[in-house]
């Protein structure tokens, strides 16, 4: 199955309930299986600027390089996937852009934003953020995060200063110790999961998971795996119910189907003649 | 405005002390930042180390130990109006949110990093900086270099010089946390009027309470802040209410309506 046939997307972002403006971007190719979500911050409407840089550079870049080319190539001098790569290098070149467009007009000085991408292929997913914007699945009736926190609080519980219960009380939840295109480069974490039919991916800002509760966003995800839609507003109307303090974004990715890469001579054959 | 810790001993306050370093300590010998001068006090008691907009209380292996509202603790993450109890002394955490002016822009995220990096030409520079930096470099000392360089954060917010340092042993005033905040409405509860369970009763304790067979006919009751709705989430048919076939939008219940699902009828209503 085709990839596109085989994932189901939805996304929506939200000002939330105190902010005037939009800081967040979403963007999705069901086509070439990529989901990508930034949080942007900045004065003015640098945030949207940031976020929105991001989000487009990954998106059309990615999609752009994957007409006619299969991501599972492999890269002949790293022997990385071509996936993997891609997701990498184009986290890397947003943050160039914005690097550059921060040092250059200085509205947008300081301006940066966090990113979280997820490229669905070969019933695989390559995952790959920075910041704190999460990737959350559902598997069955357990949702887990697949991405882990670029932030002093998840540095701190990794440490052990602090347990994950105490972490909602923290007042230093909005401080991320990664973002894109603050500094002149950037390390993107990139991990790559196996995914199985029935999987629910949530892409989400920090105004989901600051405002809901991961068991409240568990029991809707669980309750309503069969209308996405209703789904992502649900999630969005629960933080928003919630205070709604900041900008809610969201994607869901259903796996409905597999969609592995075709492969053996036969499967090359097919292809050669499709070309 | 810095949290700070008040001292009393019998209802009196004795001093108070913000807490505007990184780490301070409480004991009885004239070098302690908070100097109790009591022999049940330990020579160093307790210490309190601060990151930002937080408070942890350790225990320094302290002979008669300390209590924090009632509990004897050896470390403890403090919130605001603990009570911490050293023999006869009292010292009160006050880390006040409602006194906060600039709440909106605490709660934007901000970055931690290297005020090195030609990239920051306006990084936050200073006290602020500099006690910060110590607490990164404790708090990360196991981090690889390019993520243990992060010190000063900046909250972009003015229109050219984005960059201003915020102190970082102010108080924070994002809601400690944001999904208590919000006010439960009323208890309700939905009771099977047909079909083999008539007669049960469900209580709506949590936010999100699904009724109906997966594959079937799926609706789900939310609670929210100002009641309680219905929406349809899957099957050909739509639930009903009071005899009326719901849309797809939410809709909400009242005292006493007659839900019927899947050929089952049940009842809607308010507890107490």
């Amino acid at each position: 199955m085709k990839v596109e046939d085989a994932i189901e997307i939805v996304s929506q972002t939200h000002p939330g309930m105190v902010r005037s403006h939009n800081e967040d971007s979403v963007a999705q190719d069901a086509a070439c299986g990529l989901v990508v979500l930034a949080d942007g911050m900045g004065g003015y409407n640098a945030g949207e600027v940031a976020s929105g840089i991001a989000v487009s550079v990954v998106a059309t870049e990615i999609c752009q390089r994957l007409q006619g080319t299969s991501p599972t190539e492999r890269d002949e001098t790293t022997g990385d996937e071509l996936g993997v790569l891609l997701l990498r290098d184009n986290i890397r070149k947003a943050n160039a852009s914005i690097f550059e467009a921060a040092q250059s007009q200085p509205q947008y000085a300081g301006m940066g934003t966090t990113i979280v991408s997820g490229l669905f292929y070969d019933n695989r997913a390559v995952v790959g953020h920075v910041g704190d914007s999460r990737m959350y699945r559902l598997r069955g009736e357990t949702l887990e995060t697949v991405t882990r926190d670029h932030s002093l609080l998840q540095e701190q519980i990794d440490g052990g200063m602090i347990s994950i219960e105490d972490a909602r009380l923290s007042k230093n939840k909005n401080l991320v110790t990664r973002a894109v295109g603050i500094d002149a480069e950037v390390e993107p974490e990139i991990h790559v999961h196996d995914v199985q039919v029935g999987d629910i991916y949530l892409l989400c800002s920090d105004g989901l998971n600051d405002m809901v509760e991961d068991e409240d966003i568990q029991s809707t995800l669980y309750a309503m795996q069969s209308n996405l839609t209703l789904a992502a507003e649900q999630l969005i109307q629960m933080a928003n119910d919630n205070g709604g303090r900041d900008n809610v974004s969201v994607i869901l990715v259903k796996v409905k189907g597999e969609f592995a890469v075709p492969r053996g001579w036969l499967a090359n054959l097919f292809n050669w003649f499709k070309k | 405005m810095a949290a700070k810790l008040i001292l009393s001993m019998d209802g009196v306050v004795i001093r108070e002390y913000p807490l505007n370093k990184e780490r301070m300590t409480i004991g009885r010998k004239a070098h302690n930042d908070i100097v109790i001068d009591n022999l049940a006090v330990s020579g160093e008691h307790a210490a309190v180390v601060t990151i930002l907009h937080d408070s942890f209380l350790e225990d320094l292996d302290s002979t008669n130990g300390l209590e924090v509202n009632g509990v004897p603790t050896k470390k403890h993450f403090l919130q605001n109006n603990d009570l911490i109890e050293i023999g006869k002394y009292k010292l009160k955490y006050i880390n006040d949110q409602a006194g906060q002016t600039n709440a909106a822009d605490f709660e934007k995220t901000m970055v931690l990093r290297a005020p090195v990096k030609q990239a920051a030409p306006a990084a936050a520079k200073g006290d602020a900086t500099a006690s910060f930096m110590r607490t990164q470099a404790n708090v990360d000392a196991a981090q690889a270099a390019g993520a243990a360089e992060k010190t000063g954060k900046f909250d972009a917010r003015p229109p050219v010089a984005p960059v201003a340092p915020v102190a970082p042993a102010a108080p924070v005033s994002k809601p400690a946390a944001g999904p208590a905040a919000a006010p439960t409405p009323q208890a309700a509860v939905v009771q099977i009027l047909t079909g083999p369970n008539a007669g049960k009763e469900l209580e709506l304790v949590k936010n999100l309470t699904t009724l109906g067979k997966p594959g079937v006919q799926v609706a789900v009751l939310t609670r929210r802040p100002h009641g309680h709705f219905i929406t349809h989430v899957e099957g050909a048919s739509h639930p009903m209410v009071n005899g009326v076939t719901l849309g797809d939008q939410p809709h909400q219940l009242n005292d006493h309506d007659v839900i019927e699902l899947a050929g089952v009828k049940m009842e809607f209503y308010f507890k107490g």
